[in-house]
């Protein structure tokens, strides 16, 4: 499937994955995200039962203790 | 959506322009929130103070501290004061134009909603990643209309070219986008100064060429 991860295109070689798992193929490591998926807040215990589909516009932001 | 983005450059193309007194003239009915008076709010607050916003909302809850003054807009005459309070008279003397909302306070997602409820902009200052992710999702549910300009990642020296700007949205997010603070990674004046700054400037451009968030 084709996705819009944080702004830019990605092809991921499966055909659809939950938002979990979607975290762990890419590798977003920080303890603590705020997810979006097409445009909509995905809090972290909705990832599991999320799915990721074809043509879905993804946001993975890592928040970074400092200010 | 390309054509609305074409708007909105062309918009802020025209108004990159403008004159001072009317840039002024613009800000001076514009409210914007501060979360969190450290390093990021402090700084941030004192250029839209310069710049000329109407009214600035702080909300903190600590205190300035010796350790703080190596990047934050505080003198030494103030450690041990409530930083809002201490900003607040910093402001005054910089520009006693500004209206200043003083919240000595830990945000959680209640009380942001009833401090910031007005604000047209809000800026994400805190240090704590676990505040951040707090109000950058209460903002996402509560607020959708309402831009946030975060701070993420910022910490050590030196590597300016790091830090930029994305956008998702009405959420803005400023910094590098990994470094995390630590012994090793202390957050310094000017790479913290940098990003307190862009979050002032993206806050200007935004109140400049927008309406305000309706509520």
């Amino acid at each position: 499937m084709k996705i819009t991860l944080n702004n830019r295109t990605e092809t991921i070689e499966r055909d659809t994955m939950t938002f979990e798992e979607l975290i762990e193929y890419k590798n977003f490591t920080f303890k603590l995200l705020v997810t979006k998926l097409n445009d909509k807040l995905i809090k972290k215990d909705e990832r599991k039962i999320t799915f990721i589909n074809d043509g879905d516009k993804v946001v993975i932001l890592h928040m970074i203790s400092g200010g | 959506m390309i054509n609305f983005i074409f708007a909105l450059h062309q918009k802020i193309k025209v108004i990159g322009f403008m004159n001072f007194s009317r840039i002024k003239k613009i800000l001076r009915g514009k409210k914007v929130g501060i979360a969190g008076c450290g390093g990021l709010g402090s700084n941030c607050a004192v250029a839209l103070a310069r710049t000329g916003i109407g009214k600035l909302v702080l909300a903190d809850f600590d205190v300035v501290r010796k350790s703080n003054l190596n990047r934050q807009y505080y003198f030494t005459d103030q450690i041990g004061q409530k930083k809002v309070f201490a900003l607040a008279d910093n402001l005054y003397f910089i520009n006693p134009s500004v209206t200043i909302e003083s919240h000595h306070t830990k945000l959680n997602a209640k009380r942001l909603l009833k401090v910031f409820k007005d604000c047209d902009v809000v800026i994400e200052a805190f240090d704590d990643a676990e505040m951040k992710e707090m109000l950058i999702e209460t903002c996402m549910e509560k607020f959708p209309g309402k831009p946030v300009i975060s701070g993420m990642g910022m910490a050590g020296f030196g590597n300016n070219h790091s830090i930029r700007v994305e956008q998702y949205g009405n959420l803005y997010i400023c910094g590098d986008m990994e470094t995390e603070i630590s012994d090793n990674m202390p957050p310094l004046a000017p790479r913290v100064g940098i990003v307190a700054m862009m979050q002032a400037n993206l806050a200007i451009e935004i109140l400049l060429a927008i309406k305000p968030a309706k509520l």
